[in-house]
């Protein structure tokens, strides 16, 4: 070997062992994968001010609980801009470059499931405070729960099931049309399993009709559902979908009730949607009016930060964080493998959004759901329903 | 027989949409054979504009179609001004690249300033009609009222006056056009004028019949419009409100035999097979080439 060769690669070598190295940081780091911008800005927003919230919250405590004394959180927020495509290639880059213990996020089912692929693939943590589809957390090809990725909310099984009931039993509802967007994930299996549920339950489903995300136009689907003569319209869309459906509808001369999943959650809905889509009713996480002592202070601390109540998103965010800080303090140390371990162990949480229940070796909370109306510019509590 | 009455007015208001955007894109065409891709996002910009002025000023509808349709006409000239006059000789691509980023720029742009989706405010008090279960409303008759009107004059402005038959001529013969002692560059201008203010017109319409307005709702009606105008013939005025009246109709009449998952797939089907049987579209002739 010559003498410069060995120059180049001791030169090489050095410059190998400084980019590994690197300045270390102390602080333990979580990844938050959000929909900042795209269809559904509000549910990144609520998401990050929710942790950012809760970690303030910590770190003003002097961090989190580590053997060998407390250390402060760190958040690494990057946006997904509510993109299968973006969500991955975000989750990738926080697990491998970033260097996250944990990811939190994404929200949107469509995003949270190629995150998850990501995740488990990877081995580090990731929960979704909101994603409701079964396959977020199981593996698509063995049907086996993933090992990395939990959630902070109920399934749409469960959930279709309290709509399916909610709309027979409380609206006296026997017909049933159903408009989705046929191109997102969530919405198409709350559809089916609202089809299944509703007829199992003596329903009749009498229309069934789809579209695709980013149509504005639902004339035709809505000119075929009064052509159906339902006594309710089932609307497993977006917050940012339902006003536009609901206007033409009542354009239409259709004036039977709506009701929707947990993706009409965001208060926006209220704003875009005005008089067309009040009186409708959904399914949800969260009620403000839940009267817990967490969920108060939650309500409170939330208000007084950003001047405006706290939808679902916020609070289920706020219990995601709360569930990965206790798994931490539980292993005791800043690392992906001891904080899988800790938070598989957790059986029982009690947080804002209610108690998480989790069965051993499931990544899926059991746990209760409300039923809001919207109401005079207001979601107002209608009934819980328990699993 | 009431009910495919009532899809054929959805039909015809939102084949009158389409017909609006497709014009901008035939116009450009016509003058400069050119695909301005950016006009999609001229119309989702043009919807903004007029939240913008009913958030300031509540004006009546017929001043706020106006303002808007003039400050889209500027904002077409600026592109081309801006973006596409200083590549006119350079090869066709780079136009074309220009147009899709100068597109990506406006609704980003539009993005930064409204990250959420807005309310459009209602300036036009809309009242519905139910006769014999057909439902129509003051707003659609409106919609295709205006549409209607913005098109009949549209061709009377290329049929009967000066500045027409300048731009007939260019898209004709660019290049010994200029030598008769026309002005290219401004009847070039007037074009763009012309077809982002239709764009502007479309948007402010669009916006009333779909309230809620958004930074990337150009792009899907965009493409739509763009078909609408390949299928009529790009290039051809009168090809391009047809062929957004007909896409409009094939829309509607699959929602309403076939699920809605079909619908992409026969629309652009229809095109892949007008374009086999006729490349130039419906009323599209072949440029004749100067030897």
């Amino acid at each position: 070997m010559t003498r410069s060769i060995r120059l180049f690669s001791a030169a090489l070598s050095v410059v190998f062992l400084a980019a590994c190295g690197g300045p270390k940081s102390d602080a333990v780091k979580i990844g938050m994968n959000l929909e900042l911008t795209g269809d559904i800005p509000a549910v990144g927003a609520s998401s990050k001010n929710a942790a950012e919230l809760f970690f303030e919250q910590i770190n003003k405590e002097g961090g989190v609980a580590l053997e060998g004394g407390p250390k402060k959180v760190e958040l690494v927020v990057r946006d997904n801009g509510a993109k299968a495509d973006q969500a991955a290639s975000v989750a990738q880059q926080l697990i491998s470059s970033q260097g996250v213990v944990a990811m939190i996020g994404p929200n949107s089912s469509a995003c949270a499931i190629p995150a998850g692929e990501i995740a488990e693939s990877l081995k580090c943590v990731m929960m979704s405070p909101w994603s409701t589809n079964p396959r977020t957390t199981t593996d698509t090809t063995s049907g086996a729960p993933k090992r990395y990725v939990f959630r902070g909310c109920f399934t749409d099984p469960f959930e279709a099931l309290v709509l399916a009931k909610f709309a027979l039993n409380n609206l006296g509802a026997k017909r049933a049309a159903v408009l989705y967007d046929v191109a997102s994930e969530a919405p198409v299996a709350q559809s089916a399993l609202f089809k299944e549920t509703f007829t199992a339950n003596g329903g009749e489903i009498v229309a069934f009709e789809t579209f695709t995300t980013g149509d504005k136009d639902f004339s035709a689907q809505l000119t075929n559902i009064r052509e159906a003569n339902p006594d309710i319209i089932f609307l497993p869309t977006y917050y940012n979908d339902v006003p536009l459906i609901a206007q033409q509808a009542r354009r239409l001369g259709i004036n039977v009730p709506f009701i929707g999943s947990d993706a009409w959650s965001s208060p926006e809905i209220i704003k875009l949607g005005g008089a067309d889509v009040d009186g409708s009713y959904f399914c949800n996480h969260f009620s403000t009016q839940i009267a817990t002592d967490e969920a108060k202070k939650f309500v409170t601390d939330y208000t007084a930060k950003y001047g405006q109540a706290p939808d679902d998103v916020a609070a289920l965010t706020y219990d995601a964080c709360g569930l990965m800080t206790e798994a931490i303090e539980k292993a005791g140390k800043n690392d992906r493998e001891a904080l899988r371990e800790a938070l598989s162990q957790i059986r029982e949480y009690k947080g804002v959004t209610g108690t998480f229940r989790f069965e051993p070796g499931s990544g899926d909370p059991i746990k209760s759901a409300v039923v809001l109306q919207i109401k005079d510019g207001a979601f107002q509590w209608v009934t819980n329903a328990q699993p | 027989m009431d009910y495919f009455a009532q899809q054929a007015i959805n039909a015809v208001q939102l084949g009158s949409i389409y017909a609006l955007i497709a014009l901008g894109y035939s116009m450009v065409y016509g003058v400069l054979v050119m695909i301005n891709f950016a006009h999609g996002d001229v119309f989702m910009v043009s919807a903004f504009f007029c939240f913008l002025l009913l958030l300031v000023a509540p004006v009546p509808f017929v001043a706020a179609l106006l303002i808007v349709m003039l400050a889209t006409a500027l904002l077409g000239v600026c592109i081309e001004r801006l973006a596409y006059r200083p590549l006119r000789n350079a090869p066709r691509v780079s136009a074309i690249i220009t147009a899709l980023g100068c597109g990506l720029v406006i609704q980003n742009t539009t993005l930064s300033l409204s990250p959420y989706s807005q309310r459009m405010p209602e300036i036009f008090k809309s009242v519905t009609w139910h006769l014999a279960g057909i439902s129509i409303s003051s707003l659609q008759l409106l919609i295709i009222g205006v549409s209607v009107g913005l098109m009949v004059a549209l061709d009377f402005f290329i049929r009967k006056t000066r500045y027409g038959m300048a731009m007939r001529a260019i898209a004709q013969d660019r290049f010994s056009v200029p030598l008769m002692g026309v002005p290219v560059n401004t009847i070039i201008s007037v074009t763009f004028a012309i077809g982002a203010a239709l764009g502007g017109a479309a948007g402010v319409l669009y916006g009333l019949a779909y309230p809620v307005i958004g930074a990337s709702m150009g792009i899907l009606v965009g493409w739509k419009a763009f078909v609408a105008a390949v299928i009529g013939g790009i290039g051809n005025v009168r090809g391009a409100v047809l062929g957004g009246y007909l896409l409009g109709a094939v829309e509607v009449l699959i929602v309403t035999v076939m699920p809605s998952t079909y619908r992409d797939l026969v629309v652009y089907s229809l095109l892949l097979v007008i374009l086999v049987f006729k490349p130039y579209g419906l009323l599209g002739r072949p440029a004749v080439q100067k030897v």
